[in-house]
């Protein structure tokens, strides 16, 4: 590997040249990081069941509205309290809504809050506890009092009062605002005391020490450094996010009528629980169903990204060698 | 000189060519060996499963262990030797498959379950770890310690018995007032301290073999010297044979009575210590004992680097594992994998190369094997540093930290002065190396010539601009541009998740490079330290070491700097790869015309590169002149303390040098067992 533009040509080799000439013999195969992540990921089958799962109800809230013959929001007074059959799939309540629409359209709400829930308080914990434990000093000190004053704050009961006073058609919106707006404050706390440590590390002085600016610096290294409990966290996160929602709305404090949501359908089936069963039937399969869909995916991340998880031990002889030959 | 059994045994033809031959080293401090040995390795191979593939990391290794004696197993990072030492104390991972044969006095321990091998480990065979700072528990005392390794393997002892031996024990590893040290706990000791805890604790049951992996690598020089004499006097009181791990041939040569060299987990040459460095004849044992720096004789030759990197154990070359690195290869070596075969049938030397009988016939040593790599003084060396301008100027330097005692009531507030009132100065062209142990204060003087900010007292100048006069950020980059820094770790100082083309970038970005000429840039310092510009989509951790610490050399020097400031740039890598490093930054220093501020703990390297030194101790600078000057007459009692702990890679001159330690501004002669405060 001769470099014709090298001035030093005529004389004996420099060091990088010999460098040079070596490194063009020995090529290994390698895997890129996002590659390896994939494998792992899609190696746990528990993950793939999870993720299968996941991606039929976001299919189904998307498209049930479409199959089914009535919509959630105007009643078939035709058929009241019904049993699931041929025409009403889940079955009917006590008002002649089919049950079948209303778990549609209220897992689809769910899913919206909980993964709209989910990336807005990382993102935004994600910024506050990297900036203030990048920036130190006084900015540090005050950014703590700020967040621990928050975590003292009855935020269930000012989550409520907010929500209240939204109107049906837009509560969801008001309910995602006011659980992320209290979300978002010990997850900080958590990725502060993460960054304390990668703030030390010789990459980040590196980059100060060439002239790179504070928000370059938290967005190009810290934040990415971050990025494997940021992942899994937003996933688990979406679990949190729909349980509060299901709790809200089950107290009457969330989604409120002509709306829907999972929550909303419990509560109602709550008092018809011994006439109408399937009233709790569907709605609380629908709801676990997704929640553990979240929790394998959530998993799997979690094994493929751990160096240490079992993940890294599983591969088969066999499949490697096939895959050397790819 | 072998007892009945063993003559018995060879002269039924019961014995292998294996033992045979080791039973003829005998060119060392304690001569052949002698009886029959305690453990024995045949034909052992360890293989893991992972992602890349089936790593082999030990394919088909042989030795034997005498009680009494030094095993050596030196190669590179990667080599199979940690693996090896491993799978004789049973302490793998899971997914670890070993094959072939452990012997220990005739039991065989490959398949033995754990629970079998945990009544061997700690009382028949003991382990020292690298690390101290992690091998011990920071929650429990020292004596708990000590203690619970004596109670698990004779839980009949007396808590009399238990203390009077833990006592014993830790005066046999040199700690002064071992009584009260009972009680310390593990973050009260000093790393060098907690080493010498952590090998009373292997020798507290007396066994057979103590096996010692790395076990001086993570501390400083000084250090280093110390415990490789407690680990004299633990053989010694406990008779065991010691396997020693190490990539650095240098340490080898005052504690080692055989070497094996090992590489892609295979034997590549064995012999006995003063034969190995006498007549290297591996190409790779060569390279080895190349790139160890002498720093007892001055001589004007370059280190020799052993070119690229060792193979991953999961894609070995065809033919010799080291054929693709090797200067003296041709196609058979590529083709055909050689053998350990001895030198001569009445010498105790294995081989495992092609070019065995030309190595040995024409007496070849590496200065033949290694293609000349002459230095170059450039041109601009003709003007003497003096008469060259100033980069940097450094004056009366003082940092101090305060440090809070105590509770949250009564705090204590003290001042510790890290750098006190240092001064020096740097020509253009000139290399300065800063000397000292850890906690001298070098690497904090280096970080505060980086901030560029406004010391605490004295004066900071870069390039003749004062810190004072940098009034705004803009300003300080504006100088940041000639000054750039490189530290010791680049598996931290790369980020992770950035590309190698984001990471050469970065500095350009910073100061506002436009894109196309950013891109023939990286293209341009990929070649200047020798690493294929193909490479730029990938990421840190998919390179070596020193591969990486190129790409840190080439990230500081994108936006062509005059200042380099390297802080132990070379003492997180193999003694093979830091020549390579320190060669790389030789033909950058004449191409380039740089000045370096050269950091290290470890003076052999510092003989070799730089002009000046300057010996830091306690913050200040103890003893400042020409390199050559320092080292022939070092006036400080400090120096010369720091020089008598190099190792010297020559076995009959380091077995007989004394080594002094420097206490309260005198030299005391250390001898084995020196107590420390």
């Amino acid at each position: 590997m001769v470099n014709d533009n090298d001035p030093t040509q005529g004389t004996p080799p420099t060091n990088a040249d010999m460098e040079l000439s070596a490194d063009t013999m020995g090529e290994v195969k390698r895997i890129s990081y996002a590659g390896l992540i994939c494998r792992r990921f899609f190696r746990s089958r528990s993950a793939l069941v999870g993720l299968a799962i996941f991606a039929a109800l976001v299919l189904l809230a998307l498209f049930g509205p479409l199959i089914c013959r009535f919509d959630y929001a105007e009643p078939d007074f035709t058929a009241i309290g019904l049993p699931p059959g041929p025409e009403h799939w889940f079955g009917t309540d006590g008002g002649g809504f089919d049950l079948f629409a209303c778990v549609v359209h209220g897992l689809g709400r769910s899913l919206i809050i909980g993964v709209s829930y989910s990336v807005l308080t990382t993102v935004i914990a994600a910024l506050v506890g990297v900036g203030i434990a990048y920036a130190r000093g006084w900015v540090e000190r005050v950014g703590m009092w700020i967040i621990d004053m928050l975590m003292v704050i009855p935020s269930f009961l000012l989550v409520a009062l907010f929500v209240r006073s939204a109107s049906g058609q837009d509560g969801w919106l008001a309910l995602i605002f006011g659980l992320t707006l209290f979300g978002w404050i010990g997850y900080a706390r958590t990725l502060r005391t993460m960054t304390l440590s990668l703030r030390e590390r010789d990459y980040v002085r590196a980059a100060k020490y060439m002239g790179v600016s504070p928000l370059a610096i938290i967005v190009r290294h810290l934040i990415p450094n971050l990025g494997s409990i940021l992942i899994i966290d937003t996933v688990l996160g979406v679990i949190g996010g729909i349980n509060s929602e299901t709790a809200f709305s089950f107290l009457g404090l969330g989604i409120k009528l002509p709306d829907t949501s999972l929550g909303y359908l419990l509560s109602q089936a709550s008092s018809v629980m011994i006439t109408m069963p399937w009233m709790l039937v569907f709605p609380s399969v629908a709801l676990i169903v997704l929640c553990v869909s979240m929790q394998l995916i959530g998993d799997g991340l979690r094994d493929a990204f751990d160096p240490y998880s079992r993940a890294a031990g599983s591969a088969e002889p066999a499949e490697i060698e096939e895959e050397a030959e790819l | 000189m072998t007892t009945v059994d063993t003559a018995r045994r060879r002269a039924s033809g019961d014995i292998d060519e294996i033992l045979r031959y080791e039973l003829l080293e005998s060119n060392g401090p304690k001569g052949a060996p002698s009886g029959d040995p305690i453990l024995t390795v045949r034909d052992l191979r360890v293989s893991f499963n992972t992602e890349a593939g089936v790593v082999r990391a030990v394919r088909g290794v042989n030795f034997d262990l005498w009680r009494g004696r030094t095993l050596a197993i030196v190669g590179e990072s990667g080599s199979g030797k940690s693996v090896t030492a491993l799978s004789v104390i049973g302490l793998l991972d899971d997914n670890a498959r070993v094959s072939g044969s452990v012997r220990l006095a005739g039991e065989e321990l490959v398949g033995k379950s754990d629970e079998d091998m945990s009544k061997m480990r700690g009382s028949r065979i003991s382990m020292v770890f690298q690390d101290p700072l992690s091998a011990l528990t920071p929650m429990f005392t020292i004596g708990d310690q000590i203690a619970e390794a004596l109670r698990i393997h004779h839980p009949e002892m007396s808590a009399d018995a238990v203390r009077s031996r833990c006592i014993e024990l830790l005066g046999l590893v040199g700690i002064t007032r071992p009584e009260t040290r009972l009680s310390s706990f593990p973050h009260e000791f000093s790393g060098g301290m907690r080493q010498r805890v952590v090998i009373a604790i292997a020798i507290a049951n007396d066994p057979d073999i103590i096996i010692a992996d790395e076990p001086t690598t993570a501390l400083d020089v000084t250090i280093q010297a110390q415990i490789m004499d407690v680990l004299k006097v633990a053989q010694r009181e406990t008779g065991a044979a010691v396997v020693l791990i190490t990539h650095d041939l240098g340490v080898v040569a005052g504690i080692a009575d055989d070497v094996m060299v090992m590489y892609a987990g295979e034997a590549v040459e064995r012999a006995s210590v003063d034969t190995l460095y006498a007549r290297p004849s591996h190409p790779y044992t060569m390279g080895l004992l190349g790139a160890v720096p002498q720093p007892h004789v001055n001589i004007d030759r370059r280190l020799v680097p052993i070119k690229g990197n060792p193979p991953s154990l999961a894609a070995i070359p065809a033919g010799c594992p080291f054929s693709p690195r090797c200067p003296m290869a041709h196609d058979a070596c590529r083709a055909e994998v050689p053998s350990l075969r001895a030198i001569a049938p009445e010498e105790g030397h294995l081989v495992s190369c092609h070019e065995m009988e030309r190595v040995r016939d024409g007496r070849l040593t590496y200065s033949d094997v290694y293609p000349g790599l002459e230095t170059r003084p450039p041109s601009w060396a003709r003007t003497p540093r003096s008469e060259r301008p100033v980069v940097l100027e450094v004056t009366d330097l003082v940092k101090t930290f305060q440090t809070k005692e105590g509770g949250f009531w009564r705090r204590r507030h003290s001042t510790v002065t890290a750098v006190d009132h240092v001064s020096f100065s740097i020509h253009e062209g000139e290399t300065l190396a800063l000397v000292g142990e850890s906690g001298s204060g070098k690497s904090t003087t280096l970080l505060q010539i980086m901030d560029l900010v406004v010391p605490e007292g004295g004066t900071i100048a870069v390039l003749g601009r004062d810190t004072r006069d940098l009034k705004s950020s803009a300003e300080r980059r504006a100088v940041r541009r000639d000054l750039q820094i490189i530290f010791q770790d680049p598996m931290s100082s790369l980020d992770p998740r950035m590309p190698i083309y984001d990471v050469l970038a970065e500095p350009l970005r910073a100061q506002g490079w436009e894109r196309s000429k950013i891109n023939a840039r990286i293209g341009e310092l990929m070649r200047l330290v020798g690493i294929n510009a193909d490479y730029v989509d990938r990421f840190p951790t998919q390179f070596s070491g020193g591969q990486r610490q190129r790409i840190a050399i080439a990230r500081a020097l994108a936006t062509n700097p005059r200042l380099l400031l390297l802080d132990e740039p070379i003492a997180s890598l193999d003694v093979s790869i830091q020549a390579g490093i320190i060669n790389l930054l030789e033909d950058l220093q004449a191409q380039l015309k740089l000045s370096y501020l050269f950091v290290a703990h470890d003076l052999a390297v510092i003989r070799h590169i730089s002009d000046t030194v300057a010996v830091m101790h306690d913050g200040k600078i103890v003893e400042f002149g020409d390199t050559d000057e320092v080292f022939e007459h070092p006036r400080d009692p400090y120096t010369r303390a720091l020089l008598s702990a190099i190792p010297i890679p020559d076995p009959p001159l380091e077995r007989g040098r004394r080594r002094y330690v420097y206490r309260d501004g005198e030299l005391v002669l250390a001898d084995e067992g020196i107590p420390v405060a």
